[in-house]
């Protein structure tokens, strides 16, 4: 067999296959890019950009980014940081992210992205939309205050559940997501809370209904180890809503 | 509505099944109902296998279509800079105040609707409005108080004097792309003599380079397609010219379709391609018809179908799409899913459009001005091409000038002459700023006039929009940063996010809110924006905001409170709801704003 192929991430060999992504052969390797668009079970989206890396001096988002030899990425300079940053304080002020009355508190990447990065306030002028929360699904609820447009539920629902529930409508700072109905009611859709779609939310936009702070604050996934550490959100959704939810 | 059906089974029985169909049929549904009724979207959704709600996404991406009627007459103001410049705005509010309608909203007897758009490309013969998507041009009092008549009268669109609709090419200066016209099937006949390999080889030999702006080699390009192996290969011409004071394709699409249809056909012989697509923006929806003639003359002519010019094998046809008011879809992935009826958002690259385009098929998206241009350099070889122009910038460029100068239009210089050069021959005086390459381009201030247009020096897709010295800097910076936030796809947070914050921190330096904290925020947003961005919208958009902080500072700082903080409370957004509570509109329920 070759050698193995590497590229540099802060110094580190990172080694990969042929066709990978710098994000995929990172996390492959331990190492932590922040994300939250992006799903390693799903192919790459590229629309929060928060995953942005700097190779070879350009500015780039690694998640779908081939990986290549004599790459040097650099994933944690001050630069980098301030730019990811200012990105989720966008995604902050863009909604209406009230954490401290979010069910999802605790285990919110959005949230949990923005402690790696060092964030401390939403920095910029919140636009404070008015949105509302559609309670029509017998089993879930979708809040819009919460969503931060990375598409996952579209491409999950679409691809994988082949249901086509969320679309995402409207252009520019007035895209939204809408449901596949004709009320335009999420329990007028297919949508099922054992769909995949349901539990790939990285944000707490969809949350199923009945169940509420099971796990008490300050036990929650990312109250006790970093996202660094533990990863997305999506990857313990599954020990989170069956082990609190079915009896 | 017995009506609709008849004219939605019409509608599919002239076309396939296909998908990529949905954008051409809402863009015909709407232009005969003014909107696309739900049981339009019904009737596709069952017939193209598509759910509604996709269907209501594609309609809300494109500015041009609309889910509630917008009456017998749809009526939009071009607003750019330009059309500002000349005094739009007062037509527009004189327009809505005599037909008793309030902007984007349409009358309550449902007869007209009259809003504001984007950039039509009339910058050189504004200011302009499109009615039921036709373009007007050189509006005046006179000529609003006769449209307000004929809407009140009833008189259908078609029927208002021919004088209304008079679109001049405006050509100011020739050099040879525009002396000569091409012999129909010439290039075509080079390339059947010669040989593709021969082509591309002189195509490398006179340095031909995109004209859209970004400077591509077209060579290099077309090789790439050609070597990439598929089923099919497509070839596109983007005429999709959004670009805010762009119109030279407007003359081209005008008076060269020929060679533009001629540029293509060689393209598709090169690389193989059966199929091409011109996407034609719908601002220029006048210039269809006439198109689809040249189209089928060139059919007589065996210049397009089956065996072009008795050459068995070589075939090749070309399907006009329109667009619907979607600035995005200028760039090259985005106007594919637009091409393939979806919404425009620009695909992740790599794959590019030559590995991977039209139907993830190998695909060329050239300019129309590079058609136009390969096409010659067909006939007329290298060395005829390299006469003009500098080293790295071969040949010529069209130049669209509007603004402050006395004979504004279309100009066509070799590549290097200087900006002073250019202000010189159209006559500006007197000029604080040129925008050139566009609202995504670069603001020059007169210490930097000796530089020339060149992909080396500044480049540009031929947008060249002149401020004299009497201008507000800041109203053009506006009137970019809401045409961005307004155009913005959405699909990536710095730009989605980002360029409304930008436009925001601008209107409150407009209004004489902002601190010098507020000027940094801006070069930080502006910042981010280019670093991160998905697409060349987003990380151009800062630059107006950017170059003018940079270039023309005193824009900036002469309306700074003398504070170091003023808080993010915006009074002008406060009184939106007094204003709405009491049902005002008028200049005085309102902060200085500029006009």
């Amino acid at each position: 067999m070759n050698t193995e192929k590497t590229f540099k991430l802060d110094g580190k060999d990172i080694p990969f296959k042929d066709g990978e992504t710098v994000m995929d052969a990172a996390l492959r390797a331990g190492e932590y890019i922040p994300h939250l668009c992006h799903n390693p079970d799903f192919p790459p989206h590229g629309s929060c950009r928060v995953c942005v890396v700097s190779v070879n001096g350009k500015h780039t988002c690694s998640c779908t980014l081939e990986a290549s030899t004599g790459m040097d990425v650099d994933n944690s300079s001050e630069a980098i940081i301030d730019e990811r940053r200012a990105l989720l304080q966008m995604l902050f002020v863009e909604g209406n992210h009230t954490c401290p009355a979010c069910e999802k508190s605790g285990e919110c990447q959005l949230q949990a992205v923005a402690y790696h990065t060092g964030m401390l306030s939403p920095h910029f002028t919140h636009f404070f939309p008015k949105r509302s929360i559609d309670a029509s699904h017998p089993e879930m609820m979708f809040y819009y205050n919460r969503c931060i447009l990375c598409g996952l539920c579209v491409r999950v629902s679409r691809d994988v559940d082949k249901k086509s529930v969320f679309v995402i409508s409207g252009r520019g700072f007035k895209s939204k997501l809408v449901f596949n109905s004709s009320s335009g009611k999420l329990g007028d859709t297919g949508f099922s809370a054992s769909d995949k779609a349901a539990s790939v939310c990285p944000v707490g936009a969809i949350l199923p209904k009945y169940h509420g702070y099971e796990i008490p604050i300050g036990q929650r996934l990312y109250d006790k180890e970093p996202i660094s550490v533990v990863g997305d959100t999506a990857a313990h959704n599954g020990d989170r809503t069956n082990g609190g939810s079915n009896e | 509505m017995q009506n609709l059906d008849n004219f939605i089974d019409k509608l599919l029985a002239d076309s396939d099944d296909s998908p990529t169909r949905l954008l051409q049929h809402l863009i015909a549904i709407q232009q005969q109902y003014s909107h696309v009724p739900d049981e339009a979207i019904q009737v596709l959704s069952k017939r193209l296998d598509i759910p509604p709600v996709q269907i209501h996404s594609v309609i809300e991406f494109y500015a041009f279509l609309h889910r509630r009627a917008r009456g017998d007459y749809d009526i939009r103001f071009s607003d750019n800079i330009t059309d500002r410049m000349l005094g739009n705005r007062g037509l527009f509010r004189g327009m809505c105040r005599k037909l008793g309608v309030k902007p984007g909203v349409p009358r309550a007897d449902g007869k007209v609707t009259v809003a504001m758009t984007s950039c039509t490309g009339l910058c050189d013969q504004g200011p302009a409005l499109l009615a039921n998507g036709i373009a007007v041009s050189r509006l005046t009092e006179e000529r609003i108080h006769k449209i307000v008549g004929l809407i009140e009268a009833g008189t259908p669109v078609d029927n208002w004097p021919s004088r209304f609709f008079i679109i001049k090419d405006n050509i100011q200066r020739r050099e040879q792309l525009l002396t000569d016209d091409l012999i129909k099937g010439s290039a075509i006949e080079s390339l059947l003599t010669r040989g593709s390999d021969f082509l591309l080889e002189w195509l490398d030999q006179s340095g031909l380079r995109g004209r859209g702006g970004a400077g591509f080699k077209t060579a290099t390009k077309w090789r790439y397609c050609r070597d990439a192996k598929a089923e099919e290969h497509f070839v596109v011409c983007n005429a999709d010219e959004g670009e805010p004071g762009t119109f030279k394709d407007r003359i081209l699409l005008n008076s060269y379709a020929d060679c533009v249809f001629e540029g293509m056909t060689l393209c598709a012989g090169v690389v193989g391609a059966k199929k091409g697509f011109l996407y034609l923006r719908g601002e220029y929806l006048y210039l269809l018809e006439k198109l689809e003639k040249t189209l089928q003359k060139r059919r007589d002519a065996r210049l397009l179908g089956n065996g072009i010019l008795g050459c068995e094998g070589f075939d090749f046809d070309i399907e006009i799409h329109l667009g619907a008011g979607a600035y995005v879809c200028g760039e090259e992935s985005a106007l594919i899913e637009s091409l393939e009826g979806k919404r425009g958002i620009p695909r992740n690259r790599p794959p590019f459009p030559v590995t991977s385009g039209y139907m993830q098929q190998p695909t060329v998206v050239n300019n129309v001005e590079t058609l136009v241009a390969a096409a010659r350099i067909a006939v007329c070889g290298p060395p005829w091409f390299r006469s003009s122009g500098t080293v790295e910038s071969s040949g010529t460029k069209l130049f669209s000038i509007s603004g402050d100068c006395e004979r504004p239009g279309i100009y066509e210089y070799p590549f290097g002459v200087t900006i002073r050069q250019v202000l010189e021959d159209c006559g500006a005086t007197d000029t604080q700023a040129v925008q050139i390459s566009g609202a995504a381009g670069s603001t020059i201030p007169p210490q930097e006039f000796y530089r020339s247009i060149a992909f080396e020096d500044v480049p540009t897709g031929g947008s060249f929009m002149i401020f004299n010295k009497k201008r507000d800097l800041l109203k053009m910076v506006l009137n970019f940063s809401r045409f961005f936030c307004h155009e913005s796809c959405g699909f990536c947070t710095p730009c989605r996010i980002g360029g409304r914050l930008m436009n925001d921190l601008v209107e409150k330096v407009m209004v004489g809110y902002a601190t010098s904290y507020d000027l940094e925020e801006l070069k930080k947003i502006g910042m981010v924006m280019k670093k991160t961005a998905h697409c060349g919208l987003g990380s151009t958009a800062p630059n107006p905001v950017l170059d003018t902080l940079e270039k023309f500072p005193g824009t900036y700082s002469k309306r700074l409170v003398n504070k170091s903080y003023e808080p993010a409370f915006n009074l002008e957004k406060a009184l939106e709801v007094s204003r709405h509570l009491t049902g005002r509109d008028d200049e005085e329920a309102h902060l200085r704003l500029g006009n």
